[in-house]
Order: structure tokens, then sequence, then C-alpha cells
């Protein structure tokens, strides 16, 4: 990995500062109080766990949002941006993980956006804007022509294209959001060379990311936030910042108070679904996209298991192979002991799978349909009759008993979806499966876009599935939540399980070890 | 969290709600009543029936494109369906392709209403179902593989009947263009017991709501175990067996089958059913929608005509209610969100 350059930065190179940046959304405080600075010629890495207001952040020095108080000043003058255009125009760039690069378009075209330069009849000067474009990914290390299209370019590649288009708008802040959770080992290499080379040219860098040794190895300083409040700073001396010591700023001595603490459950049950080497197809339309490499795993019936993963650790995709929704390379899938290949959701449902997907919005609910609808959908074989027909008064009374069981708050079981809270749809998709009695059930974050109250009670109601028997498997990056609501944990990083452990022995710190760091690398030094 | 409801959860009547639900047939009886006032013969049952025979052909193929557009589909090929299906129920009827140049009913050769209405839905149904396939299975959007269909339908229809109409069928037949019931006229009927069907199927059954969910978001619907190609291809096989209902009852009307005919139907019915209230994104609609929609676009059809309206002026005036009703929707949707 490329050596930081060890220079002493005074505080007159300060680009950056953030003095007590508060920002309240209705009633709840999601950044708290933060302050921190970023200094020309260095690299600023800015860490935190899912909802430790990173993303907050991000989103008030690009424009988006702005701060409910506290005060930023950037290039020695006041920074309020009205938008993320004038950010831009401002100097502070960031680069989300969702790249904004046009597809259709070809690179230079990409580059020059809204200022092509034109000739003297007001026409695209094509030759320059090539030639230009060839200059400017060439500051990045890419060489490839610039008239290829956008779309076919590798995801690391459309990266550096957005790093060199903000280069040339003379961007002297560039923030990058996680941009290494979609490249592959030598692509995160070339990505780290190239922030290392800026950063000698003067160019100052806020790093975004999950992934503790890169940041680690690449970073002067870390500023660490967490439950929204700045948890500290660390400076790296001479050598690479330690990762333990990230790893306690980040979690915290104290577990989180909203969480129950880990407890001991009996768990007797047998094993009710097996898998054994499963690996997933490389689509060739996506080759970017995680594939599973061969993963093993049992679950039992009456045992919640946690599966703890960052962003592209392959947890989804594994949920997704088992629902029969993404198709299967190799390995076997075994349930109460018969071999199954679902090869479509309809069939895993039909052997008493289910699953709450981690996007409600586009995989879940239907957000214009009426309640009722949105619950029955998955069962509607048992809530009609030999005709076809609905059968509404059996439909009506079930929903009324899961909106007891679950405390569903809504006014009418035709209410359209879209009314609830966060909170309640997901109850409601969580009944839409109960209602059909599953065997096993995968929940895909299930508290994601929950408030803090409602999370409480998804976590009882899922104790309570496995309590009668349902074997739950709970895909969380929330690490206070998988330790609050598993009795099993595995940990996954990159297509494969890194770890197996009791809940009762887990902790933050050994699960963030075993989903951040590679293994071949060894522990925490 | 209190227990009581959060804010946006409570139901109730709610003014725009309600205008939404009622919206379109508001705005009927109004226009019913102004051109009652101008004509007072408007309201003569004569009349009344007329509007109501006239719509009842593109009003049929309407309700089966409520079924597609519910699924956020589009069918562009109706019209030139109906003529295919048209043309194929007249040589059916007509006992083969050698007796279609004869203008008499044909003394006994032919195979018959029922033949010819059988194989008027099985071509369309037909035909809907290929559709269907090349929508699902090529992964092809509807609009283009609907708009092929539009222009191979229509080539088909000519080359069966050498570009000619083919006319002259027996009194059974004629009878579902133009008998009556009592007072009603049998296309009337049709499309009475058509739409209290599709009514019933979309409202009350297990099908009915998978085509909605389909509709509201077809990868939750996936993601629930709902098969949803084959819910796309069934909306094209509906769609398709009305084009060739609506072709069977307009051929045994105009005791023709014509090589042109249905020329622009697609547009008149998928206005009756935006008209109607059907969101072209799907998941929201309703039969009863499509059946107002179609009457509005018939009455207003008939109501101008009876004012001596030129049938230029007409197009216009329908162009801009279809606009105007699909805005005033909007303007009432972003006014209940909030």
């Amino acid at each position: 990995m490329p050596q930081a350059q060890a220079k002493a930065a005074t505080t007159d190179d300060v680009i950056l500062t953030v003095e007590g940046v508060t920002k309240h959304f209705s009633g709840v405080t999601a950044l708290n109080d933060v302050s921190l600075d970023v200094r020309r010629g260095e690299i600023l890495g800015l860490l935190g766990e899912n909802g430790a207001g990173k993303s907050t952040l991000l989103k008030i020095l690009s424009g988006v949002q702005r701060p409910s108080s506290g005060r930023i000043v950037f290039d020695d003058s006041e920074f309020s941006p009205a938008d993320p255009q004038d950010a831009k125009r401002l100097g502070i760039v960031t680069i989300y993980q969702e790249l904004s690069l046009i597809p259709t378009l070809t690179v230079a075209e990409n580059v020059f956006i809204g200022r092509a330069p034109v000739g003297r009849l007001g026409l695209v000067n094509w030759r320059r804007m090539i030639e230009d474009s060839r200059r400017i990914i060439g500051r990045v290390g890419l060489t490839l022509d610039p008239r290829t299209p956008v779309s076919a370019l590798s995801v690391a590649e459309q990266q550096l294209v957005e790093i060199a288009r903000a280069l040339s708008l003379e961007s002297r802040l560039i923030i990058m959001d996680e941009p290494t959770s979609a490249l592959t080992e030598n692509e995160v290499q070339r990505l780290l060379s190239i922030m290392d080379k800026l950063r000698q040219e003067g160019v100052a860098i806020m790093f975004v990311t999950h992934r503790l040794e890169e940041a680690s190895a690449i970073c002067d300083r870390m500023t660490v936030l967490r439950d929204g409040r700045l948890a500290g700073h660390l400076e790296r001396e001479g050598a690479p910042i330690p990762i333990p010591r990230i790893i306690e700023k980040m979690v915290g001595r104290a577990a989180s108070e909203l969480y129950a603490r880990p407890h001991e459950r009996e768990v007797s049950g047998d094993v009710l679904l097996s898998v054994r080497g499963l690996r997933t197809v490389r689509d060739a339309e996506a080759p970017h996209a995680i594939v599973l490499e061969g993963v093993d795993l049992d679950l039992r019936a009456g045992e919640v298991l946690g599966v703890a993963g960052l962003v592209g650790s392959g947890r989804t995709e594994l949920a997704r192979a088992i629902f029969g929704a993404d198709r299967i390379a190799g390995g076997t899938i075994t349930l109460e002991g018969k071999p199954i290949a679902p090869a479509s959701p309809a069939d895993a449902i039909a052997l008493g799978i289910g699953l709450v997907p981690e996007d409600r919005k586009h995989q879940a609910i239907f957000a214009a349909l009426g309640i009722l609808t949105n619950f029955s959908v998955a069962a509607l074989g048992r809530f009609s009759n030999g005709f076809g027909f609905m059968a509404e008064r059996r439909e009506r009374d079930s929903l009324a008993e899961y909106k007891k069981m679950l405390s569903i708050r809504m006014a009418s079981p035709e209410q359209a979806m879209e009314g609830l809270s966060g909170g309640n749809q997901q109850k409601v998709v969580l009944a839409r499966w109960l209602a059909r009695d599953p065997k096993v059930l995968i929940v895909d974050e299930p508290t994601r876009g929950v408030d803090v109250g409602a999370k409480a009670e998804v976590h009882q109601i899922l104790v309570q599935l496995a309590e009668r028997g349902i074997a739950i498997m709970m895909i969380s990056s929330e690490l206070p939540e998988v330790l609050a609501v598993s009795d099993r944990i595995v940990t996954m990083r990159r297509g494969r399980i890194t770890g197996e452990m009791p809940a009762i022995e887990a902790t933050e710190e050994k699960l963030m070890e075993l989903m951040a760091l590679d293994r071949r690398e060894g522990r925490a030094q | 969290m209190s227990s009581t409801a959060e804010p946006g959860e409570r139901g109730g009547i709610n003014f725009a709600r309600l205008l939404m639900s009622f919206g379109p047939l508001i705005f009927l009886a109004t226009l019913v009543v102004i051109f009652t006032v101008m004509k007072p013969s408007f309201i003569d049952p004569i009349n009344i029936f007329n509007i109501m025979r006239q719509i009842s052909i593109t009003g049929l193929i309407a309700l089966g494109m409520t079924f597609v557009i519910l699924t956020a589909g589009i069918d562009l090929s109706v019209g030139s369906l109906l003529a295919l299906c048209g043309m194929v129920a007249a040589v059916v009827a007509k006992g083969g392709a050698a007796n279609t140049l004869s203008l008499s009913a044909g003394g006994g050769t032919g195979y018959g209403w029922f033949a010819a209405l059988l194989a008027a839905v099985i071509v369309g149904a037909l035909a809907g179902f290929i559709q269907g396939l090349a929508i699902t299975r090529l992964r092809v959007p509807p609009f283009v593989v609907t708009l092929g269909g539009l222009t191979i339908f229509r080539g088909l229809t000519l080359t069966i009947s050498s570009g000619g109409p083919i006319s002259g069928f027996d009194a059974s037949m004629r009878w579902f263009g133009n008998g009556l019931v009592g007072p009603v006229p049998v296309p009337v009927i049709i499309f009475a017991v058509a739409a209290i069907l599709c009514h019933v199927v979309l409202r009350y059954t297990r099908y009915g709501r998978a085509v909605y969910a389909v509709g509201g978001n077809a990868e939750a619907a996936r993601l629930s175990g709902l098969r949803v190609d084959r819910i796309l291809i069934s909306v094209y096989v509906i769609v398709g067996f009305f084009a060739g209902l609506a072709a069977f009852v307009l051929s045994a009307r105009l005791n023709s089958s014509e090589a042109v005919a249905g020329m622009g139907y697609e547009l008149t019915v998928i206005s009756a059913v935006v008209i109607g209230g059907t969101s072209l994104f799907g998941g929201i609609g309703s039969v009863g929608g499509t059946v107002v929609g179609a009457a509005l676009i018939g009455v207003l059809q008939n109501g101008l005509q009876f004012n001596n309206v030129s049938s230029y002026t007409q197009s216009i005036v329908i162009g801009l209610i279809l606009i105007l009703a699909v805005s005033f929707d909007r303007f009432l949707k972003s006014r209940v969100r909030r």
C-alpha cells in the first residue's frame, strides 16, 4: 500500500473547517455539534458505523442540505452553498457510491458536460474537447480513448473519470463516499495510489469509508463519528493509525442503550436450512457485482442467525440466492434434509421460505395499493376459495389479528401503504410472511428506515417469531442490532463467511474485525 | 410512539379523495345536463341507447385495455387486431375464402355465427398471447411490441381480404349488431355483461389482486411469489379476446367486415381508460372508471354532433378533455398526499 507522506501539516494549510455543526430532522438529531478540519495535501478519513451521521455531514458539505446550526469555513470564507451545483462551483466536489456520469455519453462528453469548448460559430469543438479530456484523465492514470462511452467502463474507471472531472473543475476538496466498496483488490490499490499522488500535488481529500485497513493505510488523520456526535480524532504518527484504536472509537465503550443486551436462549431446534458451497453467477451485464464464492451455513429451527457484513460483502446476494431470486452457479441448499433448488421466489415461497427484502420501497411494498392487498399478496391462495374468489372476510380478520399482534398503527385496511410510517410498513411486510406460516424467514436490514422506537418493536417481533419455531436469518450492518437479536452470528466479507460465534461471545469489536479485515492480512496489528 | 395514529395515517372522508373517485362521473353528469339544456331531445331514450350502442364497440376493448394499463402496459395494436378478427369472422361466416365475394348471406354454405364468434375471439386471444410472449420473453417494451403488432395485423387483414370488404351475413349473426331485447340494443347488453364480469374479476378475485400487484410494483410482486410473466401475458390475451368480441359485434352491426375497420380505435380506447382514472403507471384504476370514461367520450361526440359541431372540432375537444382529465387527477392526487 502507498505510504502516507508524513509531512508536517500546519494549521495554515487548513482548507475546510467545520465548527459545531448540528442537523435536526423533524425531531431527530442526525448530527450533534460536530467539528473537524481538512488540510491541503492531506487525506482525512471520515469513519463511523451506519447511522453515525457520516451521510448527513456529506449532504451538508455537498450542498444537498443545510445545517440547523454551526459554521463551515472553506478557503477562508463562509461556506453556505444554495445547492449541489453551488457547492461544486465553490470548490467542493463529492463523488458518491452511485456515480453521476451519464452512461450513454462518451468519456469526453462527461468530462466536459455543461461546458463543452465551442468554436466561433457556437458549435462544439470536438477535437479540442477530446484532446483536453485525454490530458485530464491522464492525470489520474487513465489512458483510454476519450471517445469511449462511459457504459463500457468498469466501475473503477468510471470513478477515476469522475475524479478527473473534479480535478479539471479546479476542486480544492474532493470528498469520496465509500469509493472502494465496489472495486476489486487491484482496483483498490490503484485508486489508493492515485489518491496518494493527488495528495502530493496538494489536493485535499476526505475519504469516507468502512474499510478499516484501507483507511489505516492511506489516511493522515481520521475523524470518527458515533451516534451523530464526534467520537474523536486520530492522527498518524509515523506508522499507520492502528486498527484497534479506530474500532474502539467507532463502537465506543458502552453498547448503545437502545438495544437489549445479548442473551442466551435455549435453541434446541434441528438444522432446518443448510447451505454448502453456494456460489452465484457472475453476470456479464454487471461484471463488478458481488458474487458468492462458496458459502456454508446452517440455520436451526427457532434460532435467529445474525449475518453481519458491510455493503458489498455478499449478504444480500446470499439471501437472494436462497430465495431463488438470483441464479446459482454451484453448491447445494437443503431444507429439512431434502435438497431444494428454487428457480424463482415463487418456488422458494412454496417451500416455506420468506424474504423481507433490503429495499422496502422498491422490492417489498406496493405504495399506492391498500394495506389489505399489501398484506395478502404472498398468500392469495390461502385467502381465496376454490373458484379464485377472494375470501375477503377471512383476509380482513387475519389482518386484524396481525394488526393486534404486531401493533400496526393504521387507519383502515383500505388505507394506501404509502401513508404508513416506515416501521408500520415493515410490520405489514412481516405480517405478509406470517400469514404464510413460513419455516424460514430471511430478513434483510429489517430496521432500515424505521424510527428508533419501532426498531425495538421489530426486534421483539423477530425474537418472538423464533420462539414460535421459525428459523430466522437476519442480515444487518448495524452491529448493535445483530448483537441484540441474534442467537448466533456469522460475518461475511467479499462473498465469503469469515467467522461464526454465539451472540453471547460476540462483541462489536470482534465482529467489526471479521467484517472489515481480510483474513490473509492477519488480524489487527 | 403513542397509541394515536401518526399524521397522514388518518382515514376519513376527504373532499379531494371523494372528487378523485367520482370526478369523471360528475363530469359526465354535467355534460349530460348541458347537452340536454341546449337540446332537450338529447335525453330521449332513443338517443341515449344510440350513444350506448356507439360506445359499446370501443368500450368492449377498453375493458380489456384496463387490465393491460393496470399492469403499466399498453396495447396499440387493438384497432388493427379488431380489423383482423372481423375479417376472420367474416371468412368463417361466409364458409371459406371462396365465398367472400358474394354479397348474399351465403345460402347455407357458411359455418354460422357461433363459429364466426369463436374464430374472432380465438384469433384475438392468440394474437394477444404472442404479443405477451414477446413482451415477457424477449423483454421488448409493450409499446414497441404492440406498435409492431399494429402494422402486422393490418397487413394480415389486407392480405386475407385483398383490400376489399367482405359483406352480407345471415340474420342470426346480424342480430348481435342490430337486434334489440326490449328497448335495449344487443351490443349494449354484451358490453354491460362484459363490464360486470370484468369488474368482478378485478375487484373480487385472486387474479384481480395479482394484476393490481404486478402493476403496483412488479419487483415486489415477483418477490412475493407472483408469476409476473404469466400475469403479464394474460392481460394481453384478455385485451385480444375483447378485440375479437368487439370485431364480431361490429361486423354484425355493419353487415360487413372492412380491412380499414378500427383505424385509430387504440387512441379512443386508451383515452377512455385514462379519462376513467386508470394510471398509465399501473396499479391504480377500475372497470367502473373505464365505463364512465367510454361514456364520457360517447356523450361528448354525440352531443357535439347533435349541436352540429364538425367532427374535426370534436377531435380537438376530446383531445383537450383527455389532457384536462389527467392533469386534474394529478392535481387531486397531490392534494390527497399532503
